[in-house]
């Protein structure tokens, strides 16, 4: 395949995961915002969620004080935001447009589909109307064009180049939320079972949405059958195999469709793939909480991205 | 002027390969026929099936417009025109297999040298190369119109060959994929000749017109990019032929093979089937400012180790100066008689036609020799005085650049229009594909010009399409 197509391919699987899960975040931010909750903290939570996309000096440099409909538009339907939603969208079709012919007729027309809809539903206002509405929608397009991928194609490298843009996408996102969310409550976060009332409740609230934005909730309850606790949503998101959007799960699958496109260049690439995932499987929660969980997701943000450049290299650019 | 319409003769009543459409078509509710319209617009839309306009802010894509009514031709008639079509493409490329070679035909005095050699289109880098088969345009465009001749009947003409980058493939089988989709009950009465089966056809002659040396060959769609007008088209045939879409910057050169950039490493390309013209294809021979081509592509070429589609300088034997001798270079080569006649034309550049031109220019269409699209040319019913006497003036300055063809009186067909159904003009450009063997798969591009009396066609300036049918009886 060429090097150009399988460029294209890894891209648009990117965006079409970076607009579903910056759907996803968004929808819990709205949810949470008609909690009652003080100014002070709504502002906190904004905050919080532009950091998780590196966006804050990007928005304050254009709108100033925070503003939870400025927000929302600027993530939303922002075109001069490479990451708003709407943006991920346009960049996920126009990589598929370039590669039209690598892909099947099913996949190329639920991606185009989804940029033309997108715009008719954002000119019609319903971002601002229904945001929970259009998220939810963001959130379908994504499953079906994920279901149309392994529905109607091949496997051959294109699925896989899709795969592998797919889940190391996932993985930065599910590591960037989880980073954002321990950092914002650091504060508070080992008093945070003790006897006030009030705090544990707010806890209660913060961590279930953080669930709810990776579709967790249920299967924590699953998983657990116990009351939320931070660790154990740092280790259903970070360690259980089994969860589809933890750091493992994805690493593992990106390691696999690796493996099936490795060429002689590759193999140091391979090879920290290999490793990371290992170190996801073998890993104890215990001895990531006494790094710190912070140090440790950035540590992991760096070696993903140091595999996506090393991905690019290897087989991108050949 | 009197119009020969394809449907409706001018006594009234209905054509009798149309009775059967027309009975159909005076049955369907106008709300029906405008919901269908309204839908064909939508799965366009999603499908892609655009165009992008060249200056518009990038990502404006605009749709061709389709129309709902086919253009059916009788299964007598394109038994005809496919004799004939098949017999012209075969003597252009003899033709031009003779220009670069031992150009017997200048020799015999029958196409005047300087027409040849005088032509910007011939590329001496061409001379003495052996191309399999002796195959130079694998893929060629015919353009034909219809008009009353003097015994009242339609009568089929060519118009123009185009041998370089025919377009417009896309547009003939996506036209009947959706006219199967709103109208199944159609195809179910009528015997339509099928033309899915065109890439097919087309990844045969490539493979057949292979270097001898490559036993597997590869076959490669060269295009410009995604922002090139016909991008939809590019991609639409490497998909349909399940080869690659490359772009110049995925090909290099090594040791006079072409290779493609993989995720494997280099694979070796056998065969492009380039969508870019001559002069950005290589900018070590070509234009040196070409950011689309490959460097290094003509030594390749004119070692054997790689063939085009086309070939390179095919331009030579599709200029509006050459193709008044087309039916000369029928006789010459294959000692037959045309089966299908030009347009009468007169040259410029000789004092006779040029006195003739320049005293009938308002009856007359004049065009430029190197023009295409509709572009450079003077219409002379439709032109005022102060146009014609400017075009006067042009081609005084320059006679050898213009042909003159009286004004065809193009035949209509049935069109939806804002006020309803109306005669609109027509052309055809059936796809003639050569390898081994001559190929067409029936029938071609039907383009409509949509305003009312226009006789210009092309998409780029508000022409449409219509799915064409050949009867299979």
């Amino acid at each position: 395949m060429l090097s150009r197509t399988a460029d294209h391919l890894f891209w648009m699987a990117r965006y079409t995961e970076r607009a579903e899960n910056t759907a996803r975040m968004l929808d819990v931010h709205v949810q949470s915002a008609l909690l009652p909750q003080g100014a002070e903290a709504m502002q906190l939570g904004w905050r919080g969620l532009l950091g998780i996309s590196e966006l804050t000096a990007a928005y304050t440099e254009r709108f100033g004080a925070i503003d939870a409909d400025k927000v929302l538009d600027f993530m939303v339907c922002d075109t001069g935001n490479p990451s708003s939603i709407q943006s991920c969208l346009r960049a996920a079709r126009e990589n598929a447009r370039a590669v039209r012919g690598a892909i099947t007729t099913e996949v190329w027309e639920t991606v185009n589909q989804t940029w033309l809809e997108s715009q008719r539903l954002l000119s019609k206002g319903l971002c601002g109307r229904d945001p929970a509405q259009f998220f939810e929608w963001v959130k379908y397009r994504s499953h079906l064009s994920r279901g149309v991928t392994s529905g109607t194609m091949l496997q051959d490298e294109a699925y896989h180049f899709l795969r592998i843009g797919t889940f190391l996408e996932r993985a930065d996102n599910t590591a960037r939320l989880l980073d954002v969310k321990f950092h914002a409550l650091q504060s508070d976060f080992h008093g945070s079972a003790g006897s006030n009332g009030r705090l544990q409740e707010h806890d209660f609230y913060h961590w279930s949405g953080v669930l709810r934005s990776v579709s967790g909730f249920e299967v924590y309850r699953k998983v657990y059958r116990d009351v939320i606790t931070p660790e154990r949503v740092a280790g259903l998101l970070i360690l259980r195999p089994d969860m589809p959007r933890s750091l493992t799960a994805c690493m593992m699958a990106v390691n696999h469709h690796l493996q099936a496109v490795a060429n002689p260049q590759s193999r140091e690439t391979l090879r920290r793939a290999g490793m990371l995932n290992a170190q996801l499987q073998f890993g104890r929660l215990d001895d990531i909480m006494a790094t710190g969980l912070h140090a440790y997701l950035t540590q992991f943000l760096e070696r993903i991205s140091d595999l996506g450049l090393g991905i690019s290299q290897d087989f991108l650019a050949a | 002027m009197r119009f020969y319409d394809e449907m409706t003769p001018a006594e009234g009543g209905v054509r009798p390969h149309y009775a059967q459409y027309a009975q159909w078509l005076a049955q369907q509710p106008p709300d029906t026929i405008r919901a269908k319209r309204e839908e064909a617009e939508v799965i366009f839309r999603r499908v892609g099936i655009t165009f992008a306009v060249y200056g518009d802010e990038a990502g404006t894509e605009r749709l061709i417009p389709f129309d709902l009514i086919p253009r059916i031709i009788p299964a007598a008639e394109w038994k005809q025109l496919e004799a004939g079509l098949k017999q012209r493409v075969t003597a252009l490329n003899r033709f031009i297999h003779d220009v670069y070679h031992d150009q017997d035909i200048l020799k015999a005095g029958i196409v005047p040298t300087e027409q040849v050699f005088g032509n910007a289109q011939f590329r001496p880098e061409m001379m003495g190369i052996d191309l399999p088969h002796h195959v130079y345009a694998q893929i060629a465009g015919i353009d034909i119109v219809r008009a009353e001749n003097a015994q009242g009947e339609g009568e089929y003409f060519v118009l123009e060959d185009n041998l370089r980058v025919p377009s417009g493939v896309s547009y003939m089988l996506e036209n009947r994929r959706m006219m199967m989709r709103l109208f199944p009950e159609l195809f179910a009465r009528h015997s339509i000749a099928p033309v899915a089966h065109y890439p097919d056809l087309l990844l045969e002659k490539l493979r057949a017109v292979a270097p001898s040396s490559a036993s597997e060959p590869t076959v490669v769609v060269l295009t410009p990019g995604m922002y090139n007008s016909a991008y939809f088209e590019h991609a639409f045939l490497a998909q349909q032929m399940g080869v690659e879409l490359v772009e110049g910057q995925d090909l290099f050169v090594k040791d006079d093979f072409v290779y493609m950039r993989t995720t494997q490493g280099p694979q070796r390309v056998d065969v492009i089937y380039r969508r870019i013209d001559d002069d950005f294809l290589d900018p070590k021979v070509f234009r040196a400012d070409s950011a689309i081509g490959c460097a290094g592509l003509m030594r390749a070429y004119r070692a054997g180790n790689v063939n085009l589609a086309n070939a390179i300088g095919t331009g030579v034997a599709d200029d509006k100066s050459i193709y008044p001798y087309v039916p000369d270079m029928i006789a010459f080569y294959l000692g037959e008689k045309a089966l299908l006649n030009n347009v009468p034309t007169r040259m410029c550049r000789e004092p006779d036609s040029l006195a003739y031109v320049l005293e009938h220019l308002p009856e007359l269409v004049v065009k430029e020799v190197h023009g295409a699209g509709g572009y450079g040319m003077l219409i002379g019913p439709a032109a005022t005085r102060a146009e014609i006497a400017a075009f006067a003036e042009k081609i005084k300055a320059h006679p050898h650049h213009y042909i003159a063809q009286p004004t065809l009186a193009l035949s209509t067909c049935p069109t939806y229009v804002e006020s309803g159904i109306a005669p609109r003009h027509l052309d055809l450009r059936p796809f003639v594909l050569s390898g081994k063997t001559v190929s067409i798969v029936p029938g071609g591009l039907t383009r409509v010009a949509l305003a009312e009396g226009s006789l210009v066609v092309n998409s780029s300036q508000g022409g449409g399409t219509k799915d064409t049918w050949v009867l299979e009886k």
